[in-house]
């Protein structure tokens, strides 16, 4: 250890503009996810349409079928990887994935639960966002109500088993539904997929999704704090178990508002904070904004290779994997930073 | 008295680590926590920053009881040190240090230059000030000790504790970061702070002219000036060998296991594992 030279004060700079260069980027690939589809559009048309000055059928297209499904797409990549950014942080580990409490088993439950019943698909989407909280709420109450030393541990255990009581309840449900006309839309759905996606789909899930993001972009510091551990948390000034249940909440309340959106699409939350973690470093502050743009522009280019592909759609959860599994063995080939 | 601890029990739960635990750190002191493993020095530790309940016996510190004190008033008057640790992320030393300036921001506030420069100030300080950019979770066990160190003084509290600094570091680093505690403590006593901290080598004690509290199987067995208080007699007593404390040349003193002990085999406080 040599003696201290006099070191610039500030913290690391991310390599300039590259916020700016994400914008950009996000918007660059927005305009294609419009442009690209059955019915073709040049960049003109689609530019015309999207200030209203477009012919008809083109302005049907943009606005009523590819924006609805492109909006979409971006919140839900955002909210999975903020969310799962948040929850890597909270649990002090890379391989935490936004469904660790069981947002993802609960909310497959409640929808499953909805079609089963029948239920109008606005009925079905508010059902999966309940039974989402329902999971995560019930597992914070049982984890709160074990006495144990280790609160992290205990809280990610207690998901586990509440996450394996909903996918039985969920199994029970796919063998009891009719096989011609429920079960295909249960298989759909628990893959995730925004086919049928409308603008009155994303006006529920949108506020949702922003009140969430709100406490994780004020708590930034606190959260950094936290990821060094309940007990130096709380050495340093943090009500570690307050600030962890308002973190859970709003995590929570982002996935399960999206996951009743889009269906159950893993692997976002898992691999988009590492890539932002890659370019912008582990503070809080930083990764929260960069994995809100880079989950955004994952999705929205995922989505659109799930409706161009192939002739049918390709469930999301499956492209998201395909993509993402390799992705991540790669990560942790090159890895050098532990998990504890 | 910055910190009074008066009878106080120390466990979990139902399980009693201590009983009839009593000390008090006043400006300037450094107080050196001496025991074998599973002595509940680490027990005592965590209910003294007030981690851990009591279970019963009163704790003052800055004139208030703990127990009505909030994480932020307590984190202003008392600082932590634990072992060095690598986080699952990999953060900045500077970003690590700014971490000790939590307890002065707002809930929603995040570190400003003010804070930046404190927090650079203090790695300056113990000339790690080149570490600031460097990756935490890359710098070597006594970089990080440093690093803990700095963010304590970043803390800007009037008592530090310090969890075994030395525990699990080269010959070296040992020597640099017990240098830094003992200029520390200088420091510490031209600022009215206090220090305590633990350690398993009783020559800490001697070497930083510190007060020892000698703990065995959960009770106090000597409070003292160093010189007073580790003799052969207490420690071969609370290690269970025998011990020898000889001067050298310099007029130092220093602790030895008596050449008997080889022969004895291992006593059982060397098999009970870890601390508790």
């Amino acid at each position: 250890m040599g003696r201290g030279t006099t070191a610039k004060i500030g913290l690391r700079n991310p390599a300039p503009g590259l916020t700016g260069g994400l914008v950009l980027g996000l918007a660059v690939l927005t305009f294609g996810a419009v442009m690209i589809g059955p019915y073709g559009l040049t960049p003109g048309q689609t530019l015309a349409a999207l200030v209203g000055m477009g012919d008809d059928q083109a302005e049907i297209v943009v606005w009523n079928i590819r924006l609805p499904r492109v909006i979409a797409a971006l919140v839900v990549g955002a909210a999975l990887a903020a969310a799962g950014a948040s929850y890597q942080a909270l649990f002090r580990n890379p391989l935490v994935s936004p469904d660790i409490l069981g947002v993802s088993a609960g909310a497959g439950l409640g929808a499953v639960a909805g079609i089963f019943l029948s239920l109008p698909v606005a009925a079905i989407q508010a059902s999966a966002f309940v039974g989402g909280m329902a999971a995560v709420g019930a597992v914070t109450l049982v984890a709160s109500m074990v006495r144990n030393t280790d609160r992290t541990l205990t809280l990610v255990l207690i998901g586990v088993v509440i996450g394996a009581l909903a996918g039985a309840s969920t199994s029970l449900l796919k063998v009891m539904a009719d096989p011609y006309d429920q079960l295909p839309a249960i298989t759909f759905w628990l893959l995730g997929s925004l086919a049928a996606i409308t603008t009155e789909d994303i006006l529920p899930a949108l506020p949702m999704v922003l009140v969430g993001l709100v406490p994780l972009g004020l708590l930034r510091w606190r959260i950094n704090v936290l990821s060094l551990g309940d007990e130096e948390a709380r050495a340093l000034g943090v009500e570690a178990g307050r600030t962890r249940l308002l973190v859970i909440v709003a995590a929570t309340l982002i996935t399960a508002s999206v996951t009743a959106l889009a269906g159950v699409v893993g692997w976002v939350g898992l691999v988009i904070p590492h890539i932002a973690r890659m370019l912008v470093g582990p503070g809080f502050g930083r990764l929260l904004p960069a994995s809100v743009l880079i989950g955004a522009g994952y999705l929205l280019v995922v989505d659109t290779l799930a409706r161009t592909i192939a002739q049918a759609e390709v469930p999301l959860g499956i492209l998201t994997a395909v993509i993402g599994a390799p992705f991540f063995v790669w990560l942790l080939a090159r890895g050098r930073q532990g998990w504890s | 008295m910055m910190l009074e601890a008066h009878d106080l029990a120390i466990g979990h739960g139902t399980r009693t680590i201590g009983t009839g635990l009593g000390l008090t750190v006043a400006a300037g002191d450094i107080l050196c926590l001496l025991g074998p493993n599973g002595c509940g020095k680490t027990t005592l530790f965590r209910t003294l920053l007030g981690l851990l309940p009591a279970l019963s016996g009163s704790i003052r510190l800055g004139g208030a009881p703990i127990s009505t004190q909030s994480r932020v008033d307590i984190a202003r008057r008392i600082a932590y040190v634990p072992q060095a640790h690598a986080p699952p992320f990999p953060f900045e030393a500077l970003e690590i240090v700014l971490m000790g300036r939590t307890a002065r921001l707002g809930p929603f506030a995040q570190p400003g230059a003010r804070d930046r420069a404190v927090a650079l100030n203090a790695m300056e300080r113990l000339g790690i000030g080149d570490l600031a950019h460097r990756d935490y979770s890359r710098l070597s066990g006594g970089q990080r000790q440093l690093v803990l160190i700095a963010r304590a003084l970043a803390q800007d509290t009037p008592l530090i504790v310090m969890d075994e600094p030395t525990a699990s570091l080269d010959f070296g680093n040992q020597a640099q970061v017990l240098a830094q505690i003992s200029r520390l403590a200088d420091a510490a006593s031209a600022e009215g702070r206090g220090v305590i901290l633990s350690t398993h080598d009783p020559d800490q004690a001697f070497a930083l002219n510190a007060r020892a509290l000698l703990m065995h199987e959960g009770r106090i067995r000597a409070d003292g000036p160093a010189r007073d208080v580790l003799t052969e007699t207490a420690l071969s007593a609370v290690y269970g060998i025998p011990v020898s404390v000889e001067t050298t040349r310099s007029g130092r003193k220093v602790c030895l296991p008596s050449r008997a002990m080889a022969s004895d085999g291992p006593k059982e406080n060397i098999a009970s594992g870890g601390d508790i």
